[in-house]
């Protein structure tokens, strides 16, 4: 019988922090291809399909900058919840306020228009995401409440929200009883960034900002430095001085702002109305993002890509062999499994060993210290 | 007086699922690991009690086949967490996610599908006396599963050995490594057990509730499990009644709906997850409770050191 057995490093493995995202891809690989071959496909074809031919043109980049845009944008944020040991994975539902919110502009105030109107949008989509991460933040200050259970719960009561929305007051009079608002005018609408050659709009500019920004407050700043002292260590930043409590808002009202950017960005640019699902569930996949992003907002723009690839992959094995989209969503759960075991690499070497092997071990070190 | 049987035995429905995915997290949780993943288990149970059920015509079939899906998903958790000391609750989150994933891609071709239902239980004599001969002897064998399943794990966890052992463990893995009890083991069958519960549930979703597959059918209830074992405090009766609770919120808002009360749908159904939220808000205010009530190492990793 075989047994694993973690052995703890002296220190961290800088290697296996490097190489730690791309075994985890490889083996993601190696588990799609057996997917793949149980379906009845062949890998290779099926792989072909998957990572090569959604990005095989100049169009198909925009669709990718598209999609990995409100990735990046919430993974960056949650990458510093996690940091901070602060478990936000509403995000999912902070990106539907900042869409809610933010949309408020050009449904409520349709004749409104100007340059004054995408700013005011965005901000109010920020602040929407914003204010909603915190409620949980506020639980978790005030009353001491898992805030995993909170912001997850959250998700479902701004789903239904939105969903009343688009059905009953913001529904479009004039739009055949389809449950969505009215199309928003032009000075609403994110621009594109080169119409000539595809759709990508400024998201794709707002979530690299935000990737440097964020990278900046986390490597220079003492802000950054508070975080993660907390999140190592609550004790000593105790001791430090910096306030678990204050904390707790920072790093949830930055994650939901950045998600509410994310919404309203996704809205006002990919969809140019409110409709009663506008998120194939970035707010989840984005925390697979932060953590194939290792938690460094650099890495995340990288893994933001690589899910976004994920989703157009998924469409593109969807229409070509009838498999279902929802293979996508199994890549991304068996990606964020691998990286989270090929981590421990990190901070531990392992050993396979029979049962009889520690005595084996034994033998040699006690003649040692004789 | 039927009407009030009839609510009583919906309300029951809907608090079996709940009642017994959170009895599996409970005693995984007494071993001092926090499983997140109960959606995600629980989604895979009921993908696979409706599809054995569906392809083989037995309801009975599909259910051994949701409890061992649980199970078996629930291995990867515990592979991942004890033998590799993974973050318990990332490992937990994705999870769920690539139960979500897995289940509605294994699901496409069932969708629309009528399924097998379990049947009632139904004793000549008993089950026809008035008022309470459905409710005790008329419903689904899941029900009485349940019942039996919170009492065991009530005797096992406070009148076994092998219980306080259990608790021991997840109130000081290094003090119960360091008297010779092996932790890793001990939790590998706790989770497994866990998971075998989700499973369980999931199966119930989709062979009693609602005997079909529609995806993401569990619609957060493994999150709501998660949240009855903080607010029982961990103790497995209070996870009866918060269960009952739940469920009668849940029937509550699925009668006013029907009945037509002039408040939005929408609103209704979001009930059940701000209960949850009040009551975590609730059960969580004193912090000296629940710091005394909860498993001191919960969701710590344990490497043994040798």
């Amino acid at each position: 019988m075989m047994r694993l057995e973690l052995v703890k490093r002296p220190q961290r493995s800088m290697l296996f922090s490097a190489l730690s995202p791309f075994i985890a891809f490889v083996l993601t690989i190696i588990a799609g291809a057996i997917l793949f071959a149980l379906l009845g496909v062949n890998p290779l074809k099926a792989f072909q399909i998957y990572f090569l031919e959604p990005v095989s043109q100049v169009w198909q980049l925009h669709e990718l900058a598209i999609k990995a845009a409100p990735l990046i944008l919430i993974g960056v944020g949650l990458s510093v919840c996690y940091r901070a040991n602060i478990w936000n994975i509403g995000a999912e539902g902070q990106f539907i306020l900042g869409g809610i919110v933010g949309s408020s502009v050009p449904v409520l105030f349709p004749q409104f228009e100007g340059p004054l109107v995408l700013p005011l949008m965005l901000l109010f989509g920020m602040v929407g995401g914003a204010a909603y991460a915190a409620i949980p933040a506020l639980l978790k200050a005030r009353f001491n409440t898992n805030e995993i259970l909170t912001s997850l719960m959250l998700v479902y009561v701004a789903q239904l929200f939105l969903d009343w929305l688009v059905r009953g007051p913001w529904r479009d009079p004039k739009g055949f009883n389809f449950p969505q608002t009215i199309q928003f005018n032009d000075s609403a609408i994110l621009p594109e960034l080169m119409p000539a050659s595809g759709r990508a709009n400024w998201g794709f500019v707002f979530a690299l900002v935000a990737a440097v920004l964020v990278w900046m407050l986390m490597s220079r700043m003492l802000k950054g430095f508070e975080v993660r002292v907390l999140g190592a260590s609550p004790r000593a930043g105790r001791f430090a001085g910096f306030g678990i409590k204050r904390m707790v808002f920072f790093a949830f009202m930055l994650s939901g702002a950045l998600a509410g950017l994310a919404g309203i960005s996704e809205v006002s640019g990919a969809i140019g109305q409110l409709q009663p699902v506008i998120s194939p569930g970035y707010g989840f996949a984005a925390i697979i993002v932060a953590f194939l992003g290792r938690l460094n907002p650099l890495g995340i723009v990288a893994a933001g890509l690589v899910l976004a690839l994920t989703y157009l992959g998924g469409e593109a094995v969807q229409s070509a062999l009838g498999i279902s989209d929802k293979v996508a969503r199994v890549f991304q759960g068996m990606l964020l499994f691998f990286v989270l075991g090929c981590d421990t690499l990190i901070h531990y070497r392992i050993r396979l060993i029979g049962l009889a092997a520690p005595t084996l071990e034994a033998a040699p070190k006690l003649e040692e210290a004789r | 007086m039927d009407i009030t049987v009839n609510i009583l035995l919906t309300i029951a429905t809907a608090a079996t699922p709940l009642l017994i995915a959170a009895i599996g997290e409970l005693v995984v949780e007494r071993s001092g690991v926090l499983n997140l993943g109960v959606e995600g288990m629980m989604i895979m149970g009921a993908v696979g009690g409706f599809g054995a059920g569906y392809l083989t015509g037995s309801p009975w079939i599909g259910l051994l086949a949701a409890i061992a899906l649980g199970a078996v998903f629930s291995l990867l958790f515990a592979v991942m967490t004890l033998s590799l000391a993974t973050n318990q609750v990332a490992t937990g989150l994705s999870l769920t996610l690539l139960g979500l994933g897995l289940s509605g891609m294994m699901g496409t071709s069932f969708v629309g599908q009528p399924g097998a239902r379990l049947p009632n239980l139904d004793i000549p004599g008993l089950t026809a006396m008035p008022v309470i001969g459905r409710l005790l002897f008329g419903q689904d064998p899941i029900f009485y599963i349940s019942i039996a399943l919170t009492a065991a794990v009530m005797w096992f966890l406070f009148k076994t050995r092998t219980g306080l052992t259990l608790r021991s463990i997840g109130d000081s893995h290094t003090s119960a490594h360091a008297l010779g009890i092996e932790v890793i083991r001990y939790r590998y069958l706790a989770v497994i057990f866990g998971g075998a519960c989700a499973g369980l549930a999931g199966g119930h979703l989709s062979l009693v509730y609602t005997p079909q597959w529609v995806e993401n059918m569990t619609a957060g209830r493994g999150w709501i499990a998660l949240a009855l074992v903080v607010f029982a405090s961990w103790r497995p009766w209070r996870v009866l009644a918060g269960a009952y609770i739940f469920g009668a919120v849940w029937i509550g808002q699925l009668h006013a709906q029907a009945f037509g009360i002039p408040v939005p749908s929408q609103l209704l159904s979001s009930l059940p997850y701000l209960a949850t939220i009040v009551v975590l808000v609730l059960i969580s205010r004193n912090k000296r409770l629940t710091m005394m009530n909860t498993p001191a190492s919960l969701g710590q990793p344990f490497v043994p050191d040798r």
